[in-house]
C-alpha cells in the first residue's frame, strides 16, 4: 500500500528526515514512536503535502502512485486522510457543509458522482450514533469552541465519513480523556479492513493499549532506528528513548 | 469639497482631494480631469434590482431624477414598511446627484433595502441622504453596492437619532473606479442604539471606501460595528471608522472591530479606526486586523480533498459571513448571501 524509501525532507532550511524507509501493507495497523523532535510530525506533513516541507530525496508511492508529485486535495482524493494532533477551527463554516463539501470534491475527482444531501444526512446520524455525538454539534462551525475531546471525536467522524485507504493518526491521545479515548479507538478499531492501512503516530504506548499495531518503528533523528513487534511499544514505555537518541 | 457641489456648480475644484484628510485615501480631484455632461432623464426599464420583488414598495431614482413617491420615505407614527430604494446609474460618461430626506415618525419602523446600480459604464453620481428618527423609531437599511467597475459614485447619509431611536446598517459593496459610501450619525444617547456594520469585496483595480462617524453626546447610548473586507487583484479597500463620545457622554458602550484579509501582494487595505473618547464612565473596544488567509485553515481543508481555489473561496466567504448574519430582515440577509458566494473573491 505505502512505500517510503529513503526520505529526506526539509523545513525552511533544517534537514528533518534523513533518510527514513518504511513499507506499510494493505490491512495492517503500524505504529510510528519516537520522542519529541525526531520528526513524527514531519512525515505526516510530507506525506499528505503541505507547503513549506521540501522533499529533497526519495520517494513515497501510494499503490505505486507517487504520492509526492500530488496536490493535497488530490492525495486526500486518492485515500489519504490525516487525523490532526491539533485540528484546526473553521469559524463560520458548519461542520457539516465542511464535511459534504469536501466529500463531493474527493467524489468529482474520482469521476463519482455528488452525495445527495439526504444520503449524507443518514450517513452522518449513523456515524455520530457510532461516535457517540451528539449530532447537533455537526451543525456548528467546524471544530470552534469544541474541548480537545470534541475536536479529535471529529477528526475521527470525518474520517469515518470520508473512508480513507491510508489513515495517518497524529498524536491522536493527545487530550483524550481514558473514555474519550476508548471511543475514539472503537471508531479507529472499526475502520480496520484489509484493503486499508494506518499509520498511527504516537510519543504514548498508551494509545496502543486500545489500537494494537501489527508493526512498531522507532522514529528517531529523521530516520527509522529500529522496527518490532507490539512488544517493542512496552519496551520503550519501561526504557524511555534515550538508547535510540543517544544512537542518532 | 463635494462631489454634489463639483457637480452642481460643474466646478472641479470643488471636488475633495487627498489634501482633505477624510479623503485623502479617496481623491477624487486627482482622479477626474474634466466634469462629464449632465445625466439626462431616461424612462428605459432598468430591471428589477439586487433585491428583486422584496417588500412592499420601490422608490426608483435613475441618473438623479426620482421615479415614484417620495412619500415613501416619511413614515407616521407607529408606521412600518419595508421599501426598496433603488439608485440606478443607467447613461456612460454623464454625471448626477440626488438629495434624498427620510423622517420616522415617533415608533415608525422602516426597513430601507437599498442598491446602488452600474447600469452604464464611466459615470459620476453622487447621493445625499438624510434620515431623521423620532423617538422609539427604528431604521434598518441594508446597502448594497453593485456599482461598474468605470463608475465613479459617493453616498453619504446623515442620520439624526431621537433617544429611544434604534438604527441598524449593513453596507455591502464590491466597489467602483472610485466608491465612498458615507455614513455620519448624530447619536443623542439616552437608550438610542447604533449597529454600523459593513463588508467590501474588492477585486481587479476596484475602490471602496467605507467611512462612517457616530457622534455620542449624551448618556447610555450604544454603538456597535463590525466591518470586513476581502481584498484580491490590485483592489483597494479603505475603511474609516470614527466613534465620538463626547463630554458628559457617560456610560456608552461603544464597540468596533474591522478585520479584513489581503489576498494578493498588490491589494491594499487603509484602515484608520478611531475612537476619540472625551468621556469618563464608559466601555469602549476596538480591534483591527489586516492579514492574510489563515494557511493552517488552508492546509485542513486542502487535506480533505477540497482543492485551493474551493478552500480559499469557501474559507472567505465564512468570514464574511459573521457581518451578513447579523443582518435582521431574512430576505435581504438571503440577498447578501448569494451577492457574497457570487462575488467571492478567493
Amino acid at each position: 500500500m505505502l512505500s517510503i524509501k529513503n526520505l529526506h525532507a526539509r523545513v525552511e532550511a533544517a534537514e528533518i528526515l534523513k533518510g527514513l524507509s518504511l513499507e506499510l501493507p494493505a490491512g495492517e495497523v503500524h505504529a510510528i514512536m519516537g520522542p519529541n523532535g525526531a520528526g513524527k510530525s514531519t512525515l505526516s506533513y510530507v506525506l499528505t503535502g503541505r507547503q513549506g516541507y521540501e522533499v529533497t530525496q526519495g520517494s513515497a508511492t501510494l499503490d505505486g502512485e507517487d504520492l509526492l508529485s500530488l496536490e493535497a486535495n488530490e492525495r486526500a482524493a486518492r485515500g489519504v486522510f490525516l487525523s490532526f494532533q491539533y485540528p484546526l477551527e473553521i469559524p463560520g463554516v458548519p461542520a457539516m457543509t465542511f464535511l459534504r463539501t469536501a466529500m463531493n470534491a474527493q467524489r468529482k475527482a474520482r469521476g463519482e458522482p455528488e452525495i445527495s444531501a439526504t444520503e449524507f444526512i443518514k450517513r452522518a446520524r449513523e456515524v455520530a450514533g457510532q461516535l457517540k455525538m451528539d449530532f447537533d454539534m455537526l451543525k456548528r462551525p467546524l471544530n470552534v469552541g469544541f474541548s480537545g475531546g470534541e475536536k479529535k471525536r471529529m477528526e475521527i467522524f470525518q474520517m469515518a465519513m470520508l473512508s480513507p485507504r491510508l489513515l495517518i493518526l497524529d498524536e491522536t491521545d493527545s487530550g483524550l480523556d481514558i473514555d474519550a479515548l476508548k471511543i475514539v479507538a472503537d471508531g479507529v478499531n472499526a475502520l480496520r479492513s484489509p484493503d486499508r492501512a494506518m499509520l498511527v503516530i504516537t510519543h504514548y504506548q498508551r494509545l496502543l493499549d486500545y489500537i494494537r499495531p501489527d508493526r512498531v518503528h522507532v522514529l528517531a533523528a529523521g530516520r527509522i532506528a529500529a522496527t518490532g513487534g507490539p512488544e517493542l511499544a512496552h519496551e520503550l514505555e519501561r526504557e524511555g528513548y534515550d538508547k535510540y537518541a543517544r544512537a542518532a | 469639497m463635494t462631489l454634489s457641489l463639483a457637480l452642481e456648480a460643474r466646478d472641479l475644484s470643488q471636488l475633495p482631494s487627498r489634501r482633505d484628510e477624510d479623503w485623502r485615501w479617496t481623491d477624487l480631484r486627482g482622479l477626474i480631469r474634466e466634469l462629464p455632461a449632465p445625466s439626462p432623464e431616461v424612462s428605459a426599464d432598468v430591471g428589477p434590482g439586487p433585491f428583486g420583488d422584496l417588500g412592499e414598495a420601490v422608490l426608483l431614482v435613475v441618473n438623479g431624477k426620482v421615479r415614484g413617491d417620495l412619500g415613501l420615505l416619511n413614515l407616521g407614527e407607529g408606521e412600518a414598511r419595508v421599501v426598496r430604494l433603488r439608485f440606478v446609474s443607467a447613461t456612460a460618461a454623464t454625471g448626477h446627484g440626488v438629495k434624498l430626506a427620510a423622517r420616522l415618525a415617533p415608533g415608525a419602523h422602516l426597513t430601507l433595502l437599498e442598491s446602488y446600480e452600474g447600469q452604464a459604464a464611466d459615470y459620476l453620481a453622487d447621493a445625499a441622504l438624510s434620515f431623521q428618527l423620532e423617538t422609539g423609531a427604528r431604521l434598518e437599511r441594508i446597502v448594497l453596492a453593485s456599482d461598474d467597475a468605470e463608475g465613479v459614485s459617493v453616498s453619504i447619509a446623515t442620520v439624526d437619532l431621537a433617544p429611544g431611536a434604534d438604527l441598524a446598517q449593513t453596507t455591502l459593496t464590491d466597489g467602483a473606479r472610485r466608491q465612498r459610501l458615507e455614513t455620519r450619525v448624530a447619536h443623542p444617547g439616552q437608550g438610542a442604539a447604533v449597529r454600523m456594520d459593513g463588508a467590501y469585496l474588492v477585486a481587479d483595480r476596484r475602490h471602496a471606501d467605507l467611512t462612517t462617524a457616530v457622534n455620542h453626546a449624551g448618556t447610555d447610548g450604544t454603538t456597535d460595528q463590525l466591518v470586513k473586507g476581502v481584498v484580491a487583484d490590485q483592489g483597494r479597500g479603505v475603511f474609516q471608522g470614527r466613534i465620538t463620545v463626547s463630554p458628559g457622554a457617560d456610560r456608552t458602550d461603544a464597540r468596533m472591530g474591522h478585520h479584513a484579509l489581503l489576498l494578493s501582494d498588490r491589494a491594499e487595505v487603509n484602515a484608520k479606526p478611531e475612537l476619540l473618547i472625551f468621556a469618563d464612565d464608559v466601555a469602549c473596544a476596538h480591534g483591527n486586523t489586516v492579514g492574510a488567509l489563515d494557511e493552517d485553515a488552508l492546509f485542513y481543508a486542502r487535506q480533505r480533498g477540497i482543492p485551493e481555489a474551493e478552500a480559499r473561496a469557501m474559507l472567505t466567504e465564512a468570514f464574511i459571513g459573521e457581518v451578513i448574519d447579523r443582518i435582521v430582515h431574512e430576505g435581504a440577509r438571503e440577498v447578501a448571501r448569494a451577492w457574497a458566494a457570487e462575488r467571492r473573491v478567493g
